[in-house]
């Protein structure tokens, strides 16, 4: 079990993790999820050991290991490069941290080929890494951490530089690597998808807060406040702005709607609603819909779906629409959305007051 | 090849508006549309390969002549090819002395030189302090200083500790210019190191002793190689401080060799026997290096 007390830590004036505090279970799949810059790579850093906090405390298996040198934990670590000693061959990289704690020979031996096997590196073992493409490159590095059964394996956007087949394919695998070796696993990530698709749990992260931490569906289905869900959210949500006056809700153009159902219930007072794009339709829909005039600016085809980018009228919003669609640029368009599958969230706080249920489909 | 920059000059000359830098650069890619086929290349070539080894086969040839054919005649190759002069070199105590003297005292500083230089690379290379760039820049200050004027004080000082004529004091002295030099080039080459390497070792369980020998130094190891070339090369030439610092026990070849003034006058053949041998050493060590050279011209920083 790895806990961070009330982490902060600052590099001159600039504050890169401020107050973290985390439980992670051993055995578990962690993602840290948020856009660049957020702190992932910082907050990792603290985890492992390479940095110290400014303040506040890291424990392991509940003793304090905070200012304890990375060499006498035991973490493993996979950078977004590829990063390998280009002077030893792949056999040696993956060896290289059972040589250091001097493991028995004929041990290594074993467990360096079956770990290449596991990472199909096997036909490599006696190349250098740089006569390597860049996928086997990082299966070498990934590779170096799974020999090392560590109590703490660290994953920095391990995917992020290899191509899209390749990504698929060891995502799919990684967890089921680590699982056996009862680490706690912590993957770093930009991608909301590849969170879901990773499962476990989720801790979504914004200019160096973690927003909110839990199962990863559940900080998906219900984010605590509307940062986690923009960043929880590809393209990010789309926002309304409201105001709620006893039985009507006014939305920013002007244009009233009833507050029924779920939005009967909320006190008076303004608030911000969240769609995501794939609840926003250009079409009448069976459900109770409201309708916003929008301009179109962008649309990106992406195979069996488009996103349509539009100006309405509070900022840009995009869509998530199926099939491809000739929609012009410029053209006025009206948005149909779905009152009940709004997030409505505090305008003041911006946290979350109402969550849409879960989608049937 | 004159036609080219012939070209070049008409392309850019009537412009005018073109900065100096944007000129040349234009005038070096632009493809010579027209251009007839010249066979003057080897010619140029040739002739500027004569003027610049002229002197070295001047060098040669004098060192297999006898010192009437050298004194008497203009020959373009010995006429009666000697190896007297070698022989007297490789004989004389007081001639391959000075070698082994230079020898020892550049192989010393070369060793100081590394291993002082690389912990002060390393340094500068991954950790940021107060007055980092400052120090770094004022560390190459010390090249751009004569000889001569250190030559004095290092003389007073290593007078009080005793250690005149000896191959220490040469080989201390001259780290003054060489190990801001290999600070400079490993710095270089230890910065396209990606820091992460480093963070991997450590995570893996190397110490930092282990990480840097084991896993930093063979990364970096035509950095040393160059580093330790330019230490041996500019120890190796380095005449005034060395001489003054001597006087019998570590007087270096360059310096005996200023000194052949004997009784019965100069002694060509000998002296140029000498030339050809300082030579060498040069020569043998920059083939290791060949691949590496111009980076470390660079500093590294290729």
């Amino acid at each position: 079990m790895l806990e961070l007390r009330q982490v902060t830590k600052k590099v001159g004036a600039a504050t890169h993790i401020e107050d973290v505090s985390l439980i992670l279970e051993s055995g578990s799949l962690n993602v840290l999820l948020g856009p660049t810059l957020a702190g992932k790579t910082s907050l990792m850093r603290l985890m492992a050991g390479l940095d110290t906090p400014t303040s506040g405390d890291v424990f392991m298996n509940g003793v304090k290991v905070t200012g304890l040198p990375v060499q006498k934990r035991n973490v493993a670590m996979v950078y977004q490069q590829f990063i390998n000693y280009p002077t030893l061959t792949v056999y040696e990289n993956i060896a290289s941290p059972l040589r250091v704690a001097g493991v028995d020979k004929t041990e290594i031996d074993r467990r360096v080929r079956q770990t290449a096997e596991l990472m199909r590196l096997t036909p490599m073992l006696k190349r250098t890494p740089l006569e390597l493409s860049g996928g086997q490159q990082q299966r070498t590095a990934l590779a170096r951490a799974v020999v090392k059964k560590a109590d703490l394996v660290l994953l920095d956007e391990p995917l992020a530089n290899l191509d899209y087949k390749l990504r698929e394919e060891l995502r799919a695998e990684l967890p089921r690597l680590f699982a056996e070796t009862g680490a706690i696993f912590v993957y770093a990530t930009t991608e909301p998808t590849e969170a879901l698709l990773l499962g476990g749990s989720t801790a979504t992260l914004s200019k160096g807060r973690v927003t909110q931490f839990g199962p990863t569906t559940e900080v998906y289905r219900r984010p605590a406040d509307l940062t986690t869900a923009t960043t929880f959210s590809d393209p990010p949500m789309n926002t309304l702005r409201a105001t709620k006056t006893g039985d009507r809700i006014t939305v920013s153009d002007g244009s009233t709607l009833p507050a029924t159902g779920r939005l009967g219930r909320l006190a008076d007072g303004a608030y911000l609603f969240g769609f995501r794009p794939h609840d926003l339709h250009l079409e009448p829909t069976a459900t109770d819909t409201i309708s916003v005039p929008a301009t179109v600016a962008i649309t990106e085809i992406t195979g069996s779906e488009s996103f349509v980018h539009l100006d309405a009228p509070d900022g840009r919003w995009v869509g998530l629409i199926h099939g491809i669609r000739p929609i012009e640029i410029g053209a006025r368009v009206e948005v149909r959305l779905d009152p009940e599958r709004f997030f409505v969230f505090s305008a003041d706080s911006g946290r979350a007051v109402v969550t849409p249920p879960a989608m049937a489909a | 090849m004159s036609t080219g920059v012939t070209k070049s000059i008409n392309l850019n000359g009537p412009a005018g508006t073109l900065p100096a830098s944007a000129a040349k650069a234009h005038g070096f890619v632009a493809p010579p549309k027209v251009r007839k086929p010249l066979h003057l290349g080897w010619l140029v070539m040739t002739i500027y390969l004569t003027f610049l080894l002229l002197p070295i086969y001047w060098l040669v040839n004098m060192s297999f002549k006898t010192n009437v054919e050298i004194t008497n005649t203009f020959s373009l190759w010995p006429n009666n090819p000697t190896l007297r002069n070698y022989t007297v070199i490789f004989t004389d105590p007081s001639w391959y002395n000075g070698y082994i003297n230079s020898i020892t005292y550049v192989v010393m500083n070369t060793v100081i030189s590394i291993a002082v230089a690389l912990p002060a690379a390393y340094a500068f290379s991954r950790y940021r302090f107060l007055g980092d760039k400052h120090l770094f820049f004022w560390l190459l200050t010390n090249r751009m200083a004569p000889p001569a004027v250190f030559a004095l004080p290092f003389f007073q000082l290593y007078s009080a500790f005793g250690l005149i004529d000896t191959h220490l004091a040469v080989a201390l002295a001259h780290c003054l210019f060489n190990v801001p030099l290999a600070v400079w080039i490993l710095e270089g080459f230890m910065s396209g190191v990606p820091r992460e390497i480093d963070e991997t070792a450590y995570i893996d369980g190397y110490s930092f002793p282990r990480f840097f020998v084991k896993i930093f130094m063979p990364l970096i190891a035509s950095g040393i190689g160059v580093a330790a070339f330019f230490c041996f090369m500019f120890s190796w030439v380095e005449l005034l401080i060395a001489r003054t610092l001597t006087t019998t026990a570590a007087k270096p070849i360059a310096a005996i060799m200023t000194r052949t003034v004997s009784a019965s006058g100069l002694d060509w053949g000998v002296l140029a026997a000498a030339g050809v041998l300082t030579i060498i050493p040069g020569a043998l060590v920059i083939w290791f290096v060949r691949n590496y050279i111009a980076k470390g011209f660079a500093l590294g920083r290729v």
